[in-house]
């Protein structure tokens, strides 16, 4: 009944937007090769000075050494690219990370532009030739982006997200667009309209939420690192189930723009890779102010490149003096127990290191999750009320507008995101605004507070970033409460705006080979280059830990 | 002519039915049936569109019984004229195709975010200012949601519990046929917010389209104080607020093509009672006439409803005037109060203004009307000049600028209200498209004045430099307009031309007198036409008459 004449107009408004977005590259120069040399071989002086000889190398960059190999010629992109689509499509019908995978033919010409760059002798870019998931609530011109909702079923938007163009503007091969709950609401991927992703480490487990699919991929090497959002936890608890390393910047520190709105003032685009090198180099990719986004920060994007020392320059005690704060309010009640000893272990592993580690009381700690989810399902009913089915997606034919309306979001909507907007909109109307609205935003004031307080004299904050390892597909499905109530350790972080650094830091005993745990470090706002720094010596020197998930054959990961 | 005043009046083309468009309550309307293209409009004032009060139908209508008293408000949106949207680059103008200025962002496409465009925060400002509102140094928008498909989002970003100004005030001079007056009309607040796009409905009503050009297109809101007591009160502050923005130059003030629109709501009470009637809105008001009658028409039906016990017919509902009719319908009733669930916009961060912006803001201000008005009257001009020059920013510019050369103001108001309007409205052209210029005006005034010519004489240059340009002094000179009237320097040609053609003179003293046209010419030919022929033939006939 209701049609616009927009259809015919896409092709113009992609140019134009293509036009109106463009951007100088930035300086290629900045990524120097020779400071990243460490890796196997330079862990020699630290060994010297701990007790534990390793068994498994620490992570490298697997973004270095695709640049090392393509500026050395050992490898062309296009055969490079090539390996890895074979592995990604060999793991992807047990995994199911991928929403859309674009066809070989689209990446193999990507890869060969970039040969022919470095065959001219140009600088291909810091990310050529690495291979990145997007979520798929993440805007890409050149693939379906549904956001996991039936609602945008083969919906493909007229341009590139801001964090896309700029992974593609430095050589990044947008490899597929990954599975997620739906509109970002879920903390498991089942609520994504489409399919349930597996957990790499045990395929009869979830893979976390929202970004599953993006953390999934990471985790099985199917891409070498990936984009997802956060907005309640989103990118640390699927880093935390699936051992990875998991990136939610500060609010503001990575245009939103092409990022499907859940909760607009705590969504955030973030990182996830195998190493916290990988990690913050595609957030150095992809961070910096957007003029189309207004809430994006004009603050400096530091070069985190320098904080990846290389082991073999770390003295004996490499982060002497570092006050880091594990946060009591963690690792109590209703944490399981083998999350709390991986986090104990962890804050030891500080201690060795040189750190003075305090555990903190933020008593507010508590307040956070009734205060996000009121803001967060506040916010989403207004911002998903664009899915009315008159302009793009999913439209049921009726013959007056209300069923219009009525049919295309009861169709499209799966019963998580019904949900959320009922509850949202109950929250903002006349009458309970400020019982709800207003009261979770003086709670966020409170929380903000606490956590400025607490950084104040602590450096790092610590935790888990779960309060339990992966659990079973199915297992919370019908217990959206208990599934909720696993977002405690990450949505005060969003309340309070904070970036924040999940990496894998110990196993639980479960599963055909344990399930990894991960630790979170919050650091001040914009501070992600400390977090980088801390992780990065953290990860390099944790002994005894290789995560690595089994779906990955030992030999797959070697090149 | 006493009570027919110019009025910024405008009615849409298609609506014009004498019998039902000029028939008021209490006076002579003026208007002006010309569907304007540009801003910069005029309405010249002309006496043989005089328009007799002669009612032609529910004249009962029109009058306030005297034991009731109306209480109107309006809401008013002003269209600003801003480059780009509000929030995304898009260019707006008026009557492009469909959706042929949109974006992912005015289109409100997954992911798509709103940039504020600062212009409008300008104008925001300038408005604000000009209405003597309070300013909010740290306001911030808000998100009005509802469904409805020429809205995009599903939401429109205003502004709720803290407009950007508030608190102000605006002064107005009630037309002298109207029973004059100045007038003060409050004003409650000034706010930001977007327009939403179009719908096109098919003509067998199977089906609508929506155009998205508009969407986004940044507006402000005005809403007055529930101060005016009857239409031409309503008519003549909504009149205000059109030149205002037209003076400031953030909107072309245009009512047909929608860039200024009027929702009024009144209501009725019996004088001496303090509790308000049930308030009724109005839409589809798209002149300052139409608003000014439907008011009228609705005031005279609640009344009547309330004189006849019925009361409680008068229900909280949106009503339509039909300009056919000249009568307002039911549009819808309101079932309890609209949830719009306002709630803070997380796209944008707050607007903060610095004293210092605001402070050259303040610099920038243009002469205002009201202070116009007042300089005018000062000048001793009739409020009927001065709400006539007054009226048009593009007028009062060029009478400004003609007095700035020393022209006497009512010499020059005189010229402007009748000549020269007149010449505008024949030749549907603005003041600014004319090719008389204000130098000229003023030049053609002393020229008079000082006798260079004759005021008759005045009028034909008057319409050549309307028409065709140019300087007085050109004209006066290629047109021989400059008579010599002197006697002396005439005698002094007269007595050349005899002496340089004695031979003549000897035939014509010999009764050839009909030579006397030769010489006539002659001495012409040696003025360049400018000698008075009278005073030639009377000093040349003594001449030849006289034995030297
Ligand atoms: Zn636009």
């Amino acid at each position: 009944m209701f049609r616009s004449f927009i259809d015919s107009h896409f092709f113009f408004l992609t140019e134009k937007m293509i036009l109106s977005t463009l951007q100088t590259p930035r300086s290629l120069s900045r990524l120097s090769l020779t400071r990243h040399s460490h890796s196997y071989t330079s862990r020699a002086s630290l060994t010297d000075q701990t007790p534990t000889l390793t068994t498994s190398p620490p992570p490298h960059s697997e973004i270095l050494s695709t640049r090392q190999t393509l500026l050395s010629r050992r490898a062309s992109a296009a055969d490079l690219a090539l390996s890895r689509l074979a592995r990604l499509r060999l793991v992807e019908p047990r995994l199911r990370a991928f929403l859309h995978l674009p066809d070989d033919d689209a990446l193999h010409a990507q890869a060969r532009r970039l040969d022919a760059r470095i065959a001219a002798g140009d600088d291909p870019g810091p990310l050529a030739g690495v291979l990145v998931g997007v979520k798929d609530n993440i805007c890409t011109k050149d693939m379906p982006s549904t956001g996991g909702s039936r609602v945008l079923a083969g919906y493909r938007p007229p341009f590139d997200a801001t964090a896309v163009k700029r992974v593609r503007e430095l050589g990044g091969i947008v490899v597929g667009k990954t599975n997620m709950d739906e509109f970002g609401m879920g903390s498991t991927t089942e609520a994504s309209a489409f399919q349930v992703t597996a957990n790499p480490w045990d395929e009869s487990r979830v893979p976390g939420g929202s970004s599953g699919g993006s953390a999934a991929a990471v985790s099985s090497r199917q891409c070498v690192v990936s984009l997802g959002s956060d907005t309640g936890g989103s990118v640390r608890q699927p880093a935390s189930f699936c051992g990875v390393v998991g990136l939610k910047p500060t609010y503001g520190r990575v245009s939103r723009f092409g990022l499907m709105a859940y909760a607009s003032s705590l969504d955030t685009v973030g990182c996830f890779g195998s190493s916290v090198a990988d990690t913050g180099i595609l957030l150095h990719a992809i961070a910096g102010h957007d003029r189309f986004d207004a809430t994006s920060s004009k603050q400096d994007v530091p070069d985190f490149q320098s904080q990846f020392a290389s082991v073999s320059s770390l003295e004996s005690k490499p982060l002497k003096g570092l006050r880091v704060g594990l946060i009591s309010e963690t690792i109590d009640k209703g944490v399981d127990a083998g999350v709390i000893s991986a986090i104990r272990a962890a804050a030891l592993h500080f201690e060795e290191l040189g750190c003075s580690v305090n555990e903190v009381s933020l008593p507010s700690f508590s307040l956070g999750l009734p205060a996000y989810y009121i803001l967060a399902v506040s916010e989403s009913s207004s911002n998903l009320s664009r899915y009315d089915g008159i302009r793009y997606g999913n439209q049921v034919y009726a013959d007056e507008l209300d069923s219009l309306y009525g049919g295309s979001r009861a169709e499209g909507f799966g019963s998580e995101v019904k949900m959320r907007i009922l509850m949202g909109t109950y929250a903002l109307s006349a009458g309970y605004y400020d019982a709800y609205y207003k009261r979770a935003q003086q709670v966020r004031t409170i929380i903000r507070n606490s956590f400025k307080e607490a950084l104040s004299q602590n450096d790092i904050l610590i935790s888990p970033a779960a309060p339990s390892a992966a659990y079973k597909i199915g297992e919370k499905k019908n217990d959206p409460l208990a599934m909720y109530a696993g977002d405690i350790m990450t949505v005060n972080v969003n309340l309070a705006g904070l970036p924040a650094l999940v990496l894998p830091c110990g196993f639980v005993e479960d599963g055909p080979a344990g399930l990894p745990v991960g630790l979170q470090m919050i650091g001040a706002a914009f501070n992600e280059g400390e977090l980088l720094r801390v992780g990065h010596i953290f990860e390099q020197t944790l002994e005894n830990f290789r995560f690595v998930p089994p779906i990955v054959a030992d030999d797959d990961i070697a090149f | 002519m006493a009570s027919a005043i110019f009025r910024s009046l405008q009615v849409h083309p298609f609506l014009l039915y004498p019998t039902t468009l000029l028939r008021r309550r209490n006076g002579v309307y003026h208007l002006t049936t010309k569907a304007t293209q540009s801003q910069t409009d005029t309405q010249p004032r002309q006496p043989q569109t005089k328009v007799s009060t002669s009612s032609t139908q529910s004249k009962k209508l029109d009058k306030i019984p005297k034991n009731y008293e109306a209480i109107i408000g309006i809401e008013t949106h002003v269209q600003l004229s801003t480059l780009t949207k509000a929030f995304c680059g898009c260019p707006y103008h008026y009557g492009s195709p469909p959706n042929s200025s949109i974006c992912p962002i005015c289109m409100g496409l997954p992911g798509a975010l709103p940039v504020l465009n600062s212009k409008v925060i300008e104008f925001a400002v300038k408005l604000g200012l000009a209405l003597n509102c309070n300013l909010a140094f740290n306001s911030k928008f808000d998100r009005k949601q509802y469904f409805y498909p020429d809205l995009p989002k599903g939401y429109q970003i205003s502004q709720f519990d803290v407009p950007i100004a508030s608190a102000g005030f605006v002064d107005v001079d009630i037309p002298v046929e109207f029973g004059g007056g100045h007038k003060r009309f409050g004003i409650t607040r000034v706010h930001m917010e977007e327009d939403a796009g179009k719908l096109l409905h098919a003509e067998n009503g199977n089906y609508s389209q929506v155009d998205l050009n508009r969407a986004g297109v940044p507006l402000l809101e005005i809403v007055s104080e529930p101060d005016m007591r009857n239409g031409i009160e309503a008519a003549e502050y909504a009149a205000e607020i059109q030149r205002l923005v037209r003076y400031l130059g953030v909107s072309n003030g245009n009512m047909q093509e929608g860039s200024l629109r009027c929702d009024v709501n009144v209501s009725i009470r019996p004088i001496g009672q303090s509790k308000f009637g049930t308030k009724v809105e109005i839409k589809n008001l798209n002149s300052f006439s139409s608003v000014s009658r439907a008011i009228d028409f609705e005031i005279a039906r609640q009344v009547q409803l309330h004189s006849q016990g019925q009361e409680d017919q008068i229900v909280q509902e949106t009503r339509l005037w039909e300009e056919g009719s000249q009568r307002t319908i039911t549009m819808r009733k309101k079932e309890g109060l609209a949830d719009y669930r306002y709630f803070p916009e997380p796209d944008l961060p707050a607007v903060i203004l610095a004293q210092e912006y605001v402070d050259d803001i303040i610099k920038s201000l243009p002469e205002l009307p009201e202070i116009k008005r007042r300089r005018y009257e000062q000048m001793g001009l009739s409020m009927q000049d001065v709400l006539f020059l007054a009226n048009d920013k593009n007028i009062a510019e060029f009478f400004d600028a003609t007095l700035a050369k020393g022209a006497d103001p009512k010499l020059v108001a005189n010229w402007i209200m009748s000549d020269i309007a007149a010449f505008m409205k024949n030749e549907k052209l603005t003041i600014n498209e004319i090719r008389l210029t204000p130098e000229e005006l003023s030049e053609l005034i002393a020229s008079i004045k000082g006798g260079t010519i004759s005021g008759k004489i005045g009028k034909e240059v008057l319409f050549e430099l309307l028409a065709k340009g140019g300087t007085v002094k050109e004209l006066i000179e290629k047109k021989d307009l400059v008579q010599i009237v002197d006697p002396v320097e005439i005698e002094k040609m007269v007595e050349k031309v005899i002496a340089e053609n004695p031979k003549q003179v000897e035939q014509y003293r010999g009764g050839k007198t009909k030579l006397q046209g030769f010489f006539a010419g002659q001495v012409m030919k040696l003025s360049k036409g400018k000698a008075n022929p009278g005073l030639l033939n009377r000093i040349l006939l003594e001449k030849l008459s006289s034995n030297s």
